[in-house]
């Protein structure tokens, strides 16, 4: 196992009134470590705490009490200076929900600069750090086009080019797939996959799409504040039952490939995220064993 | 509304586009005094050359020009009216008997009035907003502001504020559209009634627009944080605005200018502006 990149002990963070009185907790006491090129999937429904956490990772929360450790560096129990917390930030990138609220220049490519520009990157490094992040997410072509002119995937993708060319560890996506189409879905979910192999980037996504979840390595199941299941999509889609009483529903395609699976026949459910996708992944697997049969039989 | 470029910006290839914002905006400023030089006839025509001459290399259709000034024109008519009959001069074009006198001068200074608003106009639009993107000109304005910063005054936040708002522009017009088409499929009436019931009628429509304008801002406040903004130090740009040997020789040319009307006003002739 390769080395642990983020490390929390005890994490819990509570929302304070604005009259300061009351406090609502909304996450109490996670314990859990990330290794470094993890894809892990952080599930649960709404008001799980699910999206509180993944803000703990980058400080735009400070957690109330627990311990949190990214890389080498303890982020807790001390002030921390202006300077580390950009260097976290720059560790851990983080992609948002809507599109439409996270760019901030009106050219595609000036966007994907921000990070960088911020960061103080000097030519010509910066120009290829751009020019290597819209690559990157196969957005090369619309460097010159206005932002307010792609559709949701493009946007998402672009947002995503902007966090890569700050060079990130770790990159957070908060819920990034829940406004876009099927389609623009499935752009996003292959960029984020080709990131975590090709890249060897550390992932984190935080969703309520059981499908989604389905893709990554290991699925944490966040319920009430609380962490509930810690484990391989297979493990964690077996406790149908502990996930329905969650409100979680394992996706008919998810529950299908397991059972599938379970019964011996051996398909790769990691990257079905539509039911289409599902259909042609059994026929596909059908031609190839009845291939092989015929060969047999003759 | 989708598609429509913001502001007054006629995309086209010119030499006038090509030149460098920031010298764009240094010209109309000189461009602005020489306006105000011209005192006789032959400083007026040259002037109105000058703003042909500046219509034709910044290939922008004169119909479109000529429409820019119909806003003004009731300012035009107006200052004209007050100089033809407040000026107080020698020849008197009216009949003695006459209550309202009418002096040539007050006629030569309501032409030259007229004639100095619309070149202003007209040269100030050809530098600045039609052939210049509102994204470069803020960009321009940072660069030429930027010695303020010495006096703390914020020049890099007020440049990226405008960035943003023109970023954001298109994205709140689509969400106005969807408010209205959303009240309108509700049976919102827009258009008619009298001016109070139809201001009346946008309360529905601005608020949620205010609303949801406030959580945008919030969610992009946060997004530019994770992308480890923190304000103008040490930042470095990725279009790093270059001048060329060109843009100096079209400042030098527009400053040649003006001094060329310095002197043709000693040598001009015609009425004289006093």
């Amino acid at each position: 196992m390769s080395d642990i990149y983020i490390h929390t002990e005890k994490l819990c963070f509570s929302y304070t009134d604005a009259d300061g009185k009351a406090e609502h907790p909304a996450l109490n006491g996670i314990s859990v470590d990330i290794h470094e090129g993890e894809y892990v999937a952080v599930l649960g429904h709404n008001g799980s705490g699910k999206s509180t956490f993944a803000k703990l990772l980058n400080l735009i929360l400070e957690p109330t009490s627990g311990k949190l450790v990214i890389g080498d560096v303890e982020l807790t129990g001390r002030e921390l200076s202006d300077e580390e917390v950009l260097q976290l930030r720059r560790n851990v990138g983080m992609v948002f929900q809507n599109p439409d609220n996270q760019l901030v220049a009106t050219i595609v490519e000036e966007d994907v600069a921000f990070g960088p520009e911020n960061l103080g990157v000097p030519h010509p490094e910066l120009r290829e750090r751009v020019d290597g992040a819209l690559a990157a997410v196969d957005m090369s072509d619309y460097a010159h086009h206005e932002p307010h002119r792609l559709s949701g995937g493009q946007k998402q993708r672009v947002a995503i080019a902007g966090i890569i060319a700050m060079m990130p560890k770790c990159i957070i996506f908060d819920e990034s797939t829940a406004m876009l189409d099927p389609s623009g879905r499935r752009e996003v979910l292959n960029t984020i996959q080709m990131l975590n192999c090709e890249h060897g980037i550390t992932v984190l996504n935080i969703t309520h799409y059981m499908n989604e979840a389905a893709m990554a390595d290991r699925i944490l199941v966040i319920n009430d504040g609380e962490l509930l299941m810690d484990g391989t999509p297979d493990e964690i889609f077996a406790q149908r039952e502990i996930l329905r009483r969650v409100g979680l529903e394992v996706p008919q395609c998810a529950a299908l490939i397991h059972e599938l699976r379970k019964s011996g026949i051996d398909i790769d459910g990691t990257k079905i995220s539509t039911v289409e996708d599902c259909a042609e992944l059994i026929a596909s697997y059908y031609a190839k064993t009845s291939l092989k049969q015929e060969e047999q039989d003759v | 509304m989708k598609g429509v470029a913001f502001g007054q910006y006629y995309p086209a290839v010119s030499p006038m586009h090509r030149i460098d914002p920031r010298a764009k905006v240094i010209m109309a400023v000189l461009y602005i005094v020489c306006t105000f030089l011209c005192k006789n006839l032959t400083g007026f025509i040259a002037l109105l050359l000058s703003a042909i001459l500046l219509v034709t290399l910044s290939h922008i259709p004169l119909k479109l020009v000529l429409r820019s000034l119909r806003p003004i024109l009731f300012i035009i008519a107006f200052t004209s009216v007050i100089n033809i009959f407040m000026t107080k001069g020698e020849t008197l074009l009216t009949p003695e008997s006459w209550k309202i006198k009418i002096y040539a001068e007050g006629i030569w200074n309501a032409l030259f009035m007229v004639l100095r608003i619309t070149v202003l106009i007209i040269g100030t639009g050809i530098f600045l907003t039609y052939t210049t993107t509102p994204i470069a000109l803020t960009d321009a304005l940072e660069y030429l502001l930027s010695p303020l910063k010495k006096i703390k005054i914020p020049v890099h936040d007020f440049a990226m504020m405008m960035t943003i708002a023109l970023r954001f522009i298109p994205t709140l017009t689509e969400e106005t559209e969807k408010i209205m088409n959303a009240q309108k499929a509700r049976g919102a009436d827009f258009t008619t009634g009298s001016l109070l019931k139809r201001a009346k009628a946008l309360i529905p429509i601005l608020v949620p627009l205010f609303v949801s304008a406030f959580n945008r801002a919030f969610d992009l406040a946060s997004a530019m944080e994770c992308r480890c903004y923190h304000g103008g130090e040490g930042r470095t740009r990725l279009n790093v605005l270059h001048y060329r040997a060109v843009d100096f020789v079209a400042i030098l040319l527009v400053a040649a200018f003006g001094v060329g009307l310095f002197f043709l006003n000693r040598y001009g002739f015609g009425y004289t502006l006093s």
